[in-house]
């Protein structure tokens, strides 16, 4: 087991770096001068000179790039160019409600979907299945702000049963839970519509198996063939597309932070977008990629807990 | 792959005839081709069908709700929400038709020529991808579009970007297999080309894989177009889109709810029907569901 996470640990040190790289790249092809871009074009040729200085943008593009990744892999993300506070102290201030928000949404997709998906999958063809498949669909085909909105107007404003703004006091467990369930409903509606596709397909598959036949003709009650054997067997491709879906659930979360006017890593980019602070969406890039490389290395070690061949190989 | 696959010359867009067969008696993918179908129509004859001008201002009848001379409504520039939407759809389809047919050219490309060429080169070209695949999309996107700025074009190639990786895997795969296979041996001993055997002899074959992904990315990309005009990032105002409008609306949810309403019907629509559509095909050309 240890020789297994060290070799995947190790693998993922490329990719890290590969991920600095590009978004070093990019945040480098924008035309023009940067330093121009982040003042305007009213700017002083001095103020430019300055920030560009400050910015490190008149070192060598190796020096540069030599900078950016050592400070990165450190966790030194850079300071943000609006308030000169460290982006890692802005994102760790806000970063519970994102947190809240991301946990509650999974917890609630996966309640939803895994359920639904076995009981489509155990009524294959049947009206349940097809139910499910078109809801599936449905939910899979709402954008976050668009449900987001059709919520917020029938709970929020219409029947008044959850509050309207998101600024939950961290301190007070009920507060953060109460303003939580909205946008969370939002935000984990798509990931319930995956996550039941997905088990669906999952267990079709692994209920056609033969362990699932000498599973029933040792007389193993059917729940237990299902939840047990079938289940067990399903749980890889529903793990792997939840990994898989951190990537959208980021993206999602931006959106349902602006629509429940949340307080999160949403807010805080899209705060950036319009000061044209370049610092910190750099840095929230590489958090997020941090993030997602960081997923990826979990499931792949949850692969190794739930299925000891993926081990071996 | 369909028995014919096993010719030794190039077959002829393998099983799609009997794929598109089966996806005509497919009612889901009946009703989301007619959603689309109605939506590009919609599109194209704006200019004609639009009961007004989109960027018309009425400021008599601004806010107004819907019904009488505008169907569903004015916005808070007196604007006819209908005609908006209708032309509003053309930006949502330019958009991810371009973006996708972008990724869909150049990540096809990649994959193919990777999965042909195989080796070192092939396991270095698909950890890049794996790398691109590693940034969460719209985050992605949206940093693209706030560096380049937002417009039409920057909007495809944010898009594309964000596309180009699962093209190029699902492209790949297919060809690691065909590349093996009798008709491309038979294509090196008559001298063509790598080219020539990669677009004209493996091509026609991964087809209706990276069509069915398409589709299905497709949807993805409307989705993102219209969450980028949402966070501010779309094509620039008073050009009518989607996400610009739900996000206009939104903030004057408290006065006039079908502002925000009827934009989001319109995205949810047209994501769900090419959602069906591309589930449809995917059902039909899947070699594991197609003999069932």
């Amino acid at each position: 087991m240890i020789w297994f996470v060290a070799k995947r640990l190790l693998a993922a040190v490329p990719t890290l770096l590969a991920v600095l790289t590009v978004v070093f790249i990019i945040v480098r092809i924008v035309p023009g001068d940067p330093a121009l871009v982040i003042l305007g074009d009213q700017a002083t040729a001095e103020a430019a000179a300055a920030l560009r200085t400050r910015l490190g943008l008149d070192q060598p593009m190796w020096v540069q790039y030599w900078t950016f990744v050592s400070n990165a892999l450190t966790g030194n993300f850079g300071a943000s160019l609006v308030t000169g506070r460290p982006i890692l102290e802005e994102v760790g201030a806000v970063l519970p409600h994102t947190i809240d928000l991301t946990l509650a949404s999974m917890v609630l997709g996966v309640v939803v979907g895994v359920p639904v998906g076995i009981w489509a999958a155990l009524h294959r063809n049947g009206a349940i299945d097809v139910a499910a498949r078109l809801l599936s669909l449905l939910g899979l085909s709402f954008p976050v702000f668009v449900s987001g909105i059709y919520l917020l107007l029938l709970f929020g404003l219409y029947w008044r049963l959850f509050p309207v703004i998101g600024n939950a006091d961290l301190s007070d467990f009920g507060d953060r839970l109460h303003k939580v369930v909205l946008p969370a409903v939002a935000l984990g509606l798509t990931m319930a519509a995956y996550i039941t596709r997905v088990t669906r397909s999952a267990m079709l598959h692994s209920l056609g198996e033969d362990y699932i036949r000498t599973a029933r003709a040792k007389g193993v009650p059917w729940r237990r063939v299902v939840w047990v054997h079938g289940l067990r067997n399903a749980s890889l491709p529903v793990v792997t597309v939840v990994g898989l879906y951190v990537g959208i659930l980021i993206g999602n979360s931006v959106l349902t932070e602006i629509v429940f006017n949340r307080p999160g890593l949403g807010k805080i980019i899209v705060g950036a977008l319009n000061q044209r602070d370049y610092a910190m969406l750099q840095g929230l890039m590489v958090i997020y990629c941090f993030l997602i490389v960081v997923v990826n290395l979990v499931t792949d070690l949850l692969y190794g807990v739930m299925d000891p061949r993926v081990k071996q190989a | 792959m369909s028995a014919t696959a096993e010719a030794p010359v190039a077959p002829r867009v393998p099983g799609w005839r009997k794929a598109l067969g089966k996806a005509r008696s497919n009612p889901t993918t009946l009703v989301g081709a007619v959603i689309c179908l109605v939506i590009l129509a919609a599109a194209i004859l704006a200019p004609w069908i639009a009961p007004h001008d989109p960027a018309e201002q009425d400021i008599i009848s601004r806010l107004a709700p819907p019904g009488g001379d505008y169907p569903l409504g004015t916005d808070q520039f007196g604007r006819d929400i209908l005609s908006r939407l209708l032309w509003g759809a053309r930006i949502s389809l330019t958009v991810s038709l371009g973006a996708i047919a972008v990724a869909c050219v150049i990540g096809g490309s990649i994959g193919m020529v990777s999965g042909y060429i195989g080796g070192r080169f092939d396991l270095f070209v698909m950890q890049v991808m794996d790398v691109l695949l590693s940034f969460p999309s719209l985050i992605l996107g949206l940093i693209v579009v706030a560096l380049l700025g937002p417009d039409l074009v920057n909007l495809v190639v944010a898009i594309a970007l964000t596309a180009i990786a699962p093209f190029a895997r699902i492209a790949r795969a297919p060809t690691l297999a065909l590349k093996e296979r009798a008709f491309v041996e038979a294509g090196h001993a008559l001298g063509y080309s790598h080219l020539r055997i990669i677009f004209r002899h493996i091509l026609p074959n991964i087809l209706p894989e990276v069509m069915v992904m398409a589709s299905l990315w497709m949807a993805t990309a409307v989705r993102v177009e219209a969450s980028l005009s949402f966070i501010g990032l779309g094509v620039k105002p008073p050009t009518p889109t989607w996400g610009g409008m739900t996000r206009d609306g939104f903030e004057n949810i408290l006065d006039s709810p079908w502002l925000a309403v009827f934009p989001g019907m319109a995205i949810l629509l047209l994501v769900l029907g090419l959602n069906m559509v591309g589930d449809g095909l995917r059902d039909a050309t899947d070699p594991k569901l197609r003999n069932e």
